[in-house]
């Protein structure tokens, strides 16, 4: 296990007592990462048992799901893969149907950890954004990474950044957390393939206010990345495509509970 | 060299199927990992409608020299081929989703059943 770095982290004391009664869950979107998955969960119940847990397990083939089962997490178990887009929107869709207040996303394969929780949470907490994202390039949090993969990160949080027109670290970031609004959004739109960028900006373009915390990820603890080398040229091209054609959308405001609680 | 007309009418057509894909992903009818071939199809068309220098070069490399729009044709027809292709794989993994969805909601239509007589007794 990576150790914990030196990032300013409110008391945890005072959001727990915020979360209070709030309606809260943790959408973890899986794919093969039976060495890990156990681990997660466990996590998030020890920094806090309020939060119900919604494994996704986008179409694994090996023990991903038994072993959420076992520690009795909900599991959404999809046929066959739909990719991350598809599986977190699942999960999204299940907190909207169950009428969920509070949503974070945490990634199955162990690099989003669950003690980060706390800068996260705090701007949803306060009624100030909508969405929170943990970004592990945002001042304070000291990330390492490979060349080539620190251009397509660059790239993607200048573009975006622009279209948004708010500074964006780490576009590619799946640690989040977000409120009834960004449920009900992401529940009813949800980008596919490669979303965190889409989303991030799908957000901004729907006045959900936005804003990036400072977090420290681990190394993956498992599983293998959803971003070879080889697919990476096609992502950002799919994407650069779907920013600019998202510009000539015309967007609506998430419309106001349809479902009823 | 490639005759102005041909030249005109091969970058209009080109530039409508850009025009056309774009506004397919605009309005949600389809989506961007589907449409990129065929925007590398357009652009690649419209270089080489637009290139005329270009389009002669290449047409000489293959012997071509009496009539260089031979070779957009051909650019054209390899391009088909290629989305053609990948649809064809597409369709085959919409087809093998569809089999295990059918069989999926079977069992669980079968458990359904169980569960409500059972709950009946």
């Amino acid at each position: 296990m990576a150790e914990l770095a030196e990032v300013p982290v409110p008391p945890s004391g005072e959001i727990l007592a915020q979360l209070g009664e709030l309606k809260r869950i943790a959408i973890v979107p899986s794919l093969n990462e039976e060495a890990s998955i156990g681990r997660v969960i466990d996590e998030i119940r020890a920094f806090d048992r309020g939060f119900d847990i919604v494994v996704v397990d986008d179409g694994s083939t090996d023990r991903t799901a038994g072993i959420a089962a076992d520690r009795g997490a909900n599991v959404l178990r999809l046929p066959f893969n739909l990719g991350i887009g598809g599986a977190m929107q699942t999960g999204y869709r299940f907190a909207f149907e169950r009428g969920y207040d509070l949503a974070v996303q945490i990634d199955g394969d162990g690099q989003h950890d669950p003690a980060q929780l706390p800068p996260i949470l705090g701007p949803v907490l306060a009624g100030e954004v909508d969405v929170c994202v943990g970004s592990r390039f945002a001042e304070g949090s000291g990330y390492q990474s490979s060349f080539a993969r620190r251009i397509g990160i660059r790239l993607f949080a200048y573009v975006v950044s622009a279209v948004v027109r708010q500074r964006v670290t780490d576009t590619t970031s799946g640690f989040r957390a977000v409120n009834r609004k960004g449920i009900a959004l992401f529940a009813a739109d949800y980008p596919h393939d490669y979303p965190e960028v889409e989303a991030t900006v799908m957000s901004v373009k729907h006045k959900l206010r936005l804003r990036e915390v400072p977090v420290v990820m681990r190394q993956r603890a498992g599983g293998a990345s959803s971003i070879t080398a080889f697919r990476s040229v096609y992502y950002m091209a799919k994407v650069l495509l779907a920013i600019f054609v998202g510009l000539f959308r015309r967007y609506a405001v998430p419309l106001e509970e349809e479902h009823h609680r | 060299m490639t005759p102005l007309p041909v030249s005109i009418a091969a970058a209009v057509a080109s530039f409508l199927l850009l025009l056309i894909v774009f506004e397919l992903i605009r309005s949600r009818r389809l989506r961007e990992r589907y449409a990129l071939l065929w925007l590398l199809t357009g652009g690649v068309l419209l270089a080489l409608s637009v290139w005329r220098g270009g389009l002669n070069t290449i047409a000489s490399w293959f012997g071509v020299e009496t009539y260089p729009p031979a070779i957009l044709g051909a650019v054209g027809a390899l391009f088909i081929l290629a989305v053609l292709l990948h649809y064809s794989t597409v369709i085959s993994r919409l087809s093998d989703q569809n089999t295990i969805l059918a069989q999926r909601l079977a069992l669980l239509e079968q458990q359904q059943r169980e569960g409500a007589t059972g709950s009946s007794r």
